[in-house]
């Protein structure tokens, strides 16, 4: 097999080798592990997983350390992994409601059925830098304390609270739909439906939908939401394999949920009732949920007959350009050589330039 | 099984990377493009392990209509040596194990990016264009839905409006790549960013044209001896780029020329884009104005070898 190797090649596999030194860094430091990553990096593996599109903790430390602790770059290289992965089964919906919660909050409600459970949150940390985590002998092994009684059980959703007494708009699941559009065979198409918009939300870059989130805060868009509940924990996954005709529990992921609860004026065909924002997310990712949600709700502005006019409640725009590693694939390209259409570009500029120059004589002659 | 017979490529994926009903879906796509000349097939494309807007998509149609004895030849910027091309090129030498060359008319299958190459095609040849924006609207109507509709009604005169304000503005069309074409006379296409130098190729080309967009995840084609013709007007025919140089390295004036500045007080010279074409001119003793000067032969010498670190 002949395979041309030239400068460009030579280049690249100097490239390959200059990265990996500078990826391992200072040979005096200890190197650090995946596992290391997974257990300490936490929330870094979450965002890589959510993004990424699959659940697996592993893979996603692997990626990340790969990437050096570029995040978006750590995403790059689980998608392109994913692509090789065959589609084994199509799972039952989660339900969250069952969910082994590590964390439930909900800003509407002082009280409610199951209680708040703060969990394990910055929010009320002071953002002041710990040095103690900077000590060279670690901080140990801290230990948070047991609760003196298991939660409840039972954590009903507060936005079914609010269904029972018809405050809120119910969810009615969609009957012809089998299976949910998937944007990972499937090119997006438009007018998009809400599985379409919430996959691709949930796979998008956080800082992205963050940042649409909040314009709607802002006034771009206002939807005045409260955060109905977000809650985290574990949710069990299952299958029906055709062969048994049942579900059975293939294992558990660790998700974020968020419902936000929004504002509506009603019409002459339907009472006044709150709206609803939705964002769900693999593992701890609570930030991109609650962003999701506001997000999701402005993207129903089709839905609720109001005027799309501002970017959020933009589909396409939205939908288009949510997507990290898309947008980071597009803008760095323009690092690859174009000095075929830059050529042509001098060639005209000149040529402009020439007749405008001609132009300027000709007027003065005259 | 003999060494021969042993897989020639990385047998941790399959062979040209995608599974076997992701390239069916691809090869229908295509199929379908093939049979509605210019018009963009949506396809459910994958993610690759190479960057959205470095040939994703051309790297999707070639795994697909690649085979093992097929010779695959790469180009960026109508040369084999750009970096670009070298990665894609490694990328199928190790997951489809083919053999590649520079030589166009050795190809079975060429996969391109902002070039044709100057030697003619032939029949049996397939060009796989990568495609940054497939949509020829797209920079007068962001909106997909509308272009979409556009498309179905052949409602084209937005684009022939910007040709006519080109006109009234610099008295030309001021359009130098991604020159617009009619393809069969139905769909409006973008060539890919070509140089519109390269447009009169494609007109009744014996290859089939293909073109990959991943990131927008469209499929088009152009089948063998299609018509594509450039937008123009009665008035204002369509002319593609001339230059008053010749090829300093070979000495062609009808093929391409890149611009190679020499120093920073205004020295250039021109070679030809397609760094093959001037390999086998040179070879057959053509010589350019400066192809004894050493400045030149140092260049030629580095396109040829590569001395890039």
């Amino acid at each position: 097999m002949y395979v041309a190797v030239k400068g460009g090649e030579r280049a690249i596999l100097n490239s390959h080798e200059l990265i990996a030194e500078t990826r391992r860094g200072d040979t005096s430091v200890p190197e650090v592990s995946t596992r290391q990553i997974s257990e300490q990096l936490g929330l870094a593996v979450d965002r890589v997983m959510a993004e990424g599109s699959i659940y697996d903790r592993d893979l996603a430390a692997l990626a990340v350390k790969q990437a050096q602790g570029d995040l978006v770059e750590a995403i790059f290289l689980l998608r392109a992994y994913r692509t090789t992965l065959p589609r084994l089964a199509v799972s039952e919906p989660v339900d969250t409601a069952q969910m082994l919660v590590r964390r439930r909050v909900s800003a509407a409600y002082k009280d409610i059925p199951g209680g708040q459970v703060l969990g394990p949150t910055y929010d009320y940390t002071h953002r002041l830098l710990d040095f103690a985590l900077a000590a060279e002998e670690g901080v140990g092994e801290p230990e948070a304390p047991v609760g003196e009684a298991p939660l409840d059980a039972g954590m009903p959703h507060v936005a079914d609270i609010l269904d029972y007494e018809g405050l809120i708009e119910p969810e009615i699941p969609d009957e012809d739909a089998s299976e949910p559009f998937d944007l990972t065979r499937e090119p997006m198409s438009f007018p998009a439906d809400r599985d379409q918009r919430l996959q691709n939300l949930a796979r998008g870059d956080e800082g992205f939908v963050l940042a649409l989130g909040y314009s709607t805060q802002r006034g771009f868009g206002g939807t005045h939401p409260f955060a109905g509940e977000i809650r985290m924990g574990e949710v069990s996954v299952e299958i029906v394999p055709e062969e048994l005709g049942f579900a059975i529990d293939i294992g558990d992921v660790v998700v974020s949920e968020c419902h936000m609860i929004n504002q509506f004026e009603g019409s002459a065909e339907r009472p006044p009732q709150f709206t609803r924002g939705y964002g769900l997310s693999f593992g701890h990712n609570e930030r991109k949920v609650m962003a999701m949600a506001l997000v999701d709700r402005a993207l129903r502005a089709r839905e609720f007959g109001e005027a799309a006019v501002y970017p959020a409640q933009d589909e396409e725009f939205v939908l288009y350009h949510a997507d990290n590693v898309e947008a980071a694939g597009f803008v760095s390209h323009l690092k690859l050589p174009h000095y075929v259409d830059f050529q042509a570009e001098l060639g005209l500029i000149r040529k402009l330039r020439r007749e405008f120059e001609e132009r300027q004589q000709k007027d003065a002659a005259e | 099984m003999s060494a021969v017979q042993e897989a020639r490529w990385d047998e941790a994926y399959n062979f040209a990377y995608l599974d076997e009903q992701t390239k069916r879906m691809i090869r229908r796509s295509i199929l379908k493009a093939i049979a509605v000349p210019g018009y963009q097939v949506p396809f459910g494309g994958r993610e690759m392990p190479l960057a959205y807007g470095w040939g994703t998509g051309g790297i999707q149609v070639t795994a697909s209509v690649i085979g093992p004895d097929d010779t695959l030849k790469v180009i960026d910027q109508g040369a084999d040596d750009t970096t670009n091309a070298v990665s894609i090129r490694r990328f199928f030498s190790r997951v489809a194990g083919v053999e590649t060359t520079e030589a166009t008319e050795e190809a079975d299958i060429i996969q391109t990016r902002h070039r044709i190459p100057e030697a003619p095609l032939r029949e049996g040849q397939v060009l796989v264009y990568q495609v940054p924006q497939p949509e020829p609207l797209r920079s007068l109507e962001p909106r997909e839905t509308e272009t979409r509709k556009m498309h179905g009604y052949a409602e084209y005169g937005l684009m022939h409006v910007r040709l006519y304000e080109d006109i009234a503005r610099y008295g030309h069309i001021a359009t130098t790549y991604s020159y617009p074409v009619m393809v069969n006379g139905r769909y409006l296409m973008s060539p890919s960013p070509i140089p519109k130098f390269d447009n009169p190729k494609m007109q009744g080309n014996p290859a089939i044209q293909l073109f990959g967009a991943g990131r927008e995840k469209r499929i088009y084609a152009i089948p063998p001896y299609t018509s594509v013709k450039s937008l123009d007007f009665d008035d204002h025919p369509f002319e593609p780029q001339t230059w008053d140089e010749s090829c300093a390295l070979c000495g062609a004036d009808n093929s391409y020329l890149d611009e190679v500045v020499l120093d920073d007080h205004g020295g250039k010279m021109f070679v030809c884009s397609d760094t093959h074409f001037c390999e086998d001119r040179r070879a057959k003793g053509h010589r350019g104005e400066l192809g004894a000067d050493p400045a030149a032969l140092a260049f030629a010498r580095t396109a040829d070898e590569g001395e890039a670190q």
